[in-house]
């Protein structure tokens, strides 16, 4: 038996317990390593060892976040473990965010987390403060290095009492944590410094980089309205009466996701706004004067749309941080192409 | 969210109150909405008009889909 | 315009019944300077001590920390509030390096400094490597503060131009001299060098966040063009209470580490021709009125690049990022100088505005990084505002006499003039 003791999370799949028809999956246990378990079990020698895996399935987790964490933070305090492995997850969304989702509740208990992720993967912008994520490329192609590197930063943990170092030296993705220390020189010489290397054109780094600001290309015109399928997104928190997915009304820490079959006009009987930062009565009172249902089937109906998109998105725009609403953008953007939608009406409040 | 969408591969038109923070946000096809707590609507006027000016945003939105831009592009109704 | 800086080495200070200097020992006649210095019959009480490097003294809450010096060749120091305007930042100046003179009493603003003497928290501050003539002075408790911040601040000024003419009786250690040219000339000089000049933000958002240019309040002023001689002379004084960790003390103004090290380079790298002093107002009209005007006299100069350094944080970040844009747009390289508030865990953006142009930003460290300050044999001043000054909390002076506050609370911690070696980085 080896001295350290891992615990591993799992989506369905890599827990080989199905595909997306398993998606809905709750958090379940298995003992021992499970799939790519095996292979960091391998990688962790006789100094680490996977004593139990834990599964759950994408969707389960993404909608079901507080029960998810709920039940696998029962799991984590039942059992004798130093450290909580994750993934890896590589560019998967949902993975990746079920898996900081794992890393949140690790934190919290006061377990290390290591776990290996794509950069754009946006559960690593969410969660990154919680846990250590290795770099991984985008698929399961890059599976083997992943693992590989995961070992060896659970190594170094161990070694180094828990201060594993900067995250070049160390191999993980930067957490976004700021650090004090004392440079060599005094700041007004490495300014001057900086300067004449910027002047002559030389490379410097600064010192702080600026959070980016990334612009991107405006998308090509649709070409031909009439035939497209259309979907709708609001941050204006237009949801169906009695908020079912509890979106905050300030600071939303989700989005919601609802059918628009058979509706055609957006009535105060069934729908609301969840948004605390702007005064709710006239949406209260008329969603549509957030969320244009009734104007869209109109026009659906004269043929200016070829068809309205069978669910809208809406979350809460809020205070909510820039890094959520990133990850939320990129989820819908996601599945919004996947479904074959051709444009996209975005309203704010 | 906006950007995301887009960078995900759609045009996005965004109907926005606040169009300083629509740019800041880096949306690329705007349409001003009437005000932060009716962008699409507007109280003070009967049903029917109401129903007439977010027919206009809306088609106004519509407009700007259909419409080729090259940088950051304010769609006024 | 010429300016010799005379450095005089400071190894002890003490008291005596008449000023002198000699090896090296500054000694001050006590009640010369206490009649000097009060100089307000609102003053009630004044005490003055002298505490050195490793003693296991607190000062707090510091007000201000202001350096001694003299003009050679008459009154010059701090130009508009003491000395003749004609005189500053030309000629002599005398300096005792090594010492300084502080202000302390019942606090102005929530946001005055704690300087430990000793201890963990020495590191942090400048000023635990100074003998320092700390005064204590107190004023009625129903004075209105701005006429409190006043008298704090002319006193300081007073005890340390008091103090620095003791100097002038010795013999300077080392002389540096430092030339402001006309720019026609400077333009001229090793012609194929790029000019550098100084964006220099003072603080202004009133309320007790003020800088003081020739005596007047920087929130009045619009961008002017200064030789940096003029600043080693006092020209710009401190009337601040903002966070202590990046107040600019007047010491620091006098000992601007910008000017002196792009002075440093002058002539090697670059030609450095002067500082464009600019204010930190409250409105966004002020704020882009004042980025404005500093871009256009950067670009009028023939300015190829400048360092911008801030001061304070939250909404003066938005000046910062104002000039360096307005700059950068027209082809003006910037490095930029300022601390960051990344919350206690370090979690946190930042700075409260960002742009992908700043892309060179020089950091002295995250603010609210939290700091346990051990008991002292001595306290000067009141350690019971350690939970009301910006950087304490709750709970933050112990029954023991330890006190756990961020460094924000430290004086002189995350300096952005960069005069001291604390940074920080991502992990």
């Amino acid at each position: 038996m080896a001295e350290l003791k891992v615990v591993h999370y799992l989506n369905q799949f890599f827990g080989q317990v199905g595909d997306e028809d398993e998606a809905d999956l709750p958090p379940q246990r298995k003992e021992g390593a499970v799939g790519p378990g095996k292979a960091l079990n391998q990688a962790l020698e006789d100094k680490a060892e996977i004593v139990r895996t834990i599964i759950a399935g994408d969707d389960y987790f993404n909608e079901n976040k507080e029960a998810a964490q709920e039940k696998i933070r029962e799991f984590l305090q039942q059992e004798d473990v130093d450290i909580v492995a994750a993934g890896p997850a590589f560019n998967a969304g949902r993975y990746g965010m079920a898996c900081g989702g794992v890393a949140e509740v690790a934190d919290e208990l006061g377990l290390p987390f290591v776990s290996g992720i794509y950069p754009e993967n946006p559960g690593y912008e969410m969660y990154k403060q919680y846990g250590y994520f290795i770099e991984t490329g985008d698929s399961v192609g890059s599976m083997r290095q992943g693992i590989s590197d995961m070992a060896d930063l659970i190594f170094r943990y161990f070694e180094t009492d828990g201060s594993p170092g900067k995250p070049k030296e160390a191999g993980y993705l930067p957490r976004g944590i700021r650090k004090n220390f004392f440079r060599e020189e005094r700041g007004a010489r490495r300014a001057v410094d900086m300067l004449v290397k910027k002047i002559n054109e030389e490379e410097f780094e600064t010192e702080y980089p600026m959070p980016s600001f990334d612009r991107v290309e405006p998308k090509p015109a649709v070409k031909d309205l009439g035939e497209a399928l259309v979907a709708v997104v609001t941050t204006g928190g237009i949801v169906p009466k009695g908020n079912p997915d509890k979106i905050e009304a300030s600071s939303a820490s989700k989005f919601g996701k609802y059918k628009l079959n058979g509706v055609t006009d957006l009535t105060s009987e069934e729908f609301e706004t969840a948004h605390g930062g702007y005064d709710p009565t006239y949406a209260n009172q008329d969603p549509d004067r957030v969320l244009p249902i009734d104007v869209l089937r109109e026009l659906e109906e004269e043929g200016k749309i070829g068809k309205l998109h069978e669910y809208y998105y809406a979350t809460v725009g809020n205070g909510t941080s820039v890094s959520n609403a990133k990850a939320f953008g990129k989820a819908i953007g996601e599945e919004l192409v996947k479904d074959g939608v051709q444009a996209v009406i975005l309203t704010s409040t | 969210m906006v950007k995301e969408i887009e960078k995900a591969g759609l045009p996005v038109v965004h109907v926005a109150s606040i169009l300083p923070i629509s740019k800041t946000v880096g949306a690329n096809r705007i349409v001003p909405g009437k005000a932060i707590p009716f962008p699409l609507g507007n109280p003070k006027v009967s049903k029917e008009e109401e129903k007439k000016l977010r027919k206009k945003i809306v088609e106004k939105s519509l407009e700007a889909l259909s419409t080729d831009i090259e940088d950051q592009t304010v769609f006024k109704w | 315009m010429k300016l010799n800086l005379e450095r005089v080495n400071v190894k002890e200070v003490k008291f005596g019944r008449e000023n002198s200097f000699q090896d090296g020992v500054v000694t001050i006649d006590k009640e010369g300077l206490l009649s000097e210095i009060e100089h307000d019959d609102r003053i009630e009480s004044l005490e003055v001590d002298i505490v050195r490097p490793g003693e296991e003294v607190r000062i707090m809450p510091v007000k201000d920390v202001v350096e001694p010096r003299a003009k050679v060749d008459g009154e010059g120091i701090f130009p508009g509030f003491i000395g003749k305007e004609d005189l500053a930042g030309t000629g002599r100046s005398r300096v005792l390096e090594g010492m300084t003179v502080m202000t302390t009493g019942n606090v102005v603003g929530f946001q005055e400094g704690i300087i430990d003497m000793k201890g963990p928290g020495a590191q942090y501050t400048p000023f635990s490597q100074t003998i320092n003539v700390v005064i204590t002075c107190e004023v009625p408790e129903n004075t209105e503060e701005h006429i409190h911040e006043e008298i704090l601040r002319v006193l300081g000024l007073k005890a340390a131009s008091y103090i620095g003419r003791i100097g002038l009786e010795a013999e300077p250690d080392n002389v540096e001299e430092y030339e402001f040219k006309p720019l026609s000339e400077a333009a001229k000089e090793n012609d194929d060098l790029p000019l550098v000049g100084y964006v220099y933000m003072l603080q202004s958002q009133g309320l007790l966040h003020d800088t003081y240019v020739y005596g007047i309040d920087a929130k009045e002023i619009i961008p002017t063009f200064i030789s940096p001689t003029k600043v080693m002379d006092g020209a710009i004084v401190s009337g601040n209470c903002v966070s202590a960790c990046d107040k600019n003390s007047t010491f620091l103004h006098q000992n601007n580490p910008v000017i002196e090290e792009l002075y440093r380079r002058h002539g090697e790298d670059f030609n450095f021709v002067g500082a464009i002093l600019t204010n930190e107002n409250v409105t966004l009209q002020d704020k882009e009125r004042s980025s404005t005007l500093v871009a256009e006299m950067a670009e009028n100069i023939g300015l190829d690049a400048a360092i911008i350094s801030e001061e304070g944080f939250g909404n003066p970040d938005t000046d910062l990022i104002l000039n360096c844009k307005k700059l950068e747009k027209k082809g003006i390289k910037t490095v930029l100088i300022t601390d960051e508030y990344a919350g206690r865990d370090g979690a946190s953006q930042s700075l409260a505005d960002a742009s992908a142009e700043a892309d060179a930003v020089v950091t002295s460290g995250n603010a609210n990084e939290t700091i346990k300050l051990p008991p002292m044999e001595r306290v000067i001043g009141h350690q019971k505002y350690a939970d009301s000054i910006a950087g304490g909390f709750e709970g933050s002076l112990k029954e023991d006499g330890s006190i756990e506050v961020e460094l924000q609370a430290i004086t002189g911690s995350t300096d952005q003039l960069g005069y001291t070696r604390l940074s920080s980085e991502g992990y």
